[in-house]
């Protein structure tokens, strides 16, 4: 006879089911009391919808993460988006041409706020191994960045820690940040308005 | 299929009727006389130079000749010879006859200072793009092209990155140290 959905559910042979932890507040009866700032980040963070900017081998290493073995569905990011203004983050992973410079900078200024960037691999973070005339050395020349993942290509453990990373940031950010005079500052540093 | 492939080698057999480098050779010499200078064929492949100023005559020439009929330009680059006072820039034509399936290669030579060569778009549409490139690269100023602008690199680009005429690297950048990327 099948087990009861229960068992799986609750106690896989006894091991507890990790569940993403309530966030700190005031518990009485019937009733939980916590910063909207909070509840909101939780829901953000285990969300997120990334858009890939794939250009070279870190995106192989992408479409591992992405598989079944490593699974960033895992963390609540299978759906990945191809349309910016539907993305949260957009994951830059590859060499980036200065002539795909405005291309990519296009992209990040389509995507509605809140938004974060995360940024692959030696290329994408550095310019990497292409000292050259034609790649951009570091796609914070021209968008802000929030996480760099280092390694060429980083393996999809990496990855995963670069997206944790996100994650982490995402997960306690003010609601009220993006209003504020230093994210102003850092936007008009880039001049993004 | 044992028809085509007899049909194949009777083609190929017939090397009496195929177009050897000497006719070429003497056919541009007839044509040319001096004009037409250093003669060579490393590996088999003709190659050869003439003034700037002449190339499109020979370029025409090559195409026109009921014999030659170098119809396809295959492809089309410069060469900086920073050494070479006055003659820096080379520009390189690889023509290729189809029917014979012959090719050559065809250099002309031109001042650094004023890189100006007349352009080949009106006799191979090909060229077009390749140009742009070689313009883009080198800073070859093709007269006569409908559209010669960069190709390849952004457009703020003021310099060209092909000529030799940067330090491979600046030993005192400190950006990246010897700690990354191994260096």
């Amino acid at each position: 006879m099948a087990r009861p959905v229960q068992y799986n559910v609750k106690n896989e042979g006894g091991k507890a089911i990790h569940m993403v932890a309530p966030p700190e507040g005031h518990t009485g009866e019937g009733f939980f009391t916590t910063k909207l700032s909070d509840v909101v980040g939780l829901a953000r963070k285990n969300s997120l919808w990334p858009l890939p900017f794939a250009t070279s081998c870190c995106g192989i290493e992408f479409m591992a993460t992405m598989g079944a073995h490593y699974d960033l569905a895992r963390f609540g990011a299978e759906r990945v988006g191809f349309s910016p203004r539907q993305c949260d983050l957009l994951m830059v992973m590859g060499t980036i041409a200065k002539k795909m410079g405005p291309v990519l900078r296009q992209v990040y200024l389509q995507m509605a706020e809140p938004r974060w960037v995360l940024s692959m691999g030696a290329c994408a973070s550095s310019g990497g191994i292409f000292d050259t005339y034609s790649v951009l050395q570091g796609i914070d020349q021209i968008i802000p960045v929030d996480v760099y993942i280092p390694g060429c290509p980083p393996r999809p453990e990496a990855v995963l820690d670069g997206f944790m990373k996100i994650q982490e940031l995402v997960g306690k950010e003010s609601i009220r940040r993006r209003n504020g005079e230093q994210y102003k500052q850092l936007m008009e540093s880039y001049g993004i308005q | 299929m044992l028809g085509l492939a007899n049909g194949y080698r009777l083609t190929a057999n017939s090397s009496e009727m195929a177009l050897t480098n000497e006719t070429i050779q003497e056919r541009l010499i007839a044509k040319f006389g001096d004009l037409v200078t250093n003669f060579e064929a490393p590996y088999g492949m003709l190659c050869f130079e003439a003034p700037k100023d002449q190339n499109l005559k020979l370029l025409q020439f090559l195409y026109d000749d009921p014999e030659l009929r170098f119809q396809f330009l295959t492809t089309l680059c410069a060469v900086h010879y920073p050494q070479q006072k006055g003659r820096e820039l080379a520009v390189v034509y690889h023509l290729h006859n189809l029917q014979d399936n012959v090719r050559i290669r065809f250099k002309v030579f031109t001042d650094i200072t004023t890189p100006d060569i007349f352009t080949a778009t009106n006799l191979y549409a090909a060229a077009n793009w390749m140009e742009r490139e070689t313009y883009d690269f080198f800073g070859v100023n093709f007269i006569g092209h409908p559209n010669l602008k960069r190709i390849l690199n952004v457009d703020e680009m003021d310099y060209f990155p092909m000529r030799k005429e940067f330090p491979l690297e600046d030993g005192t950048r400190i950006d990246k140290d010897d700690a990354m990327f191994g260096r």
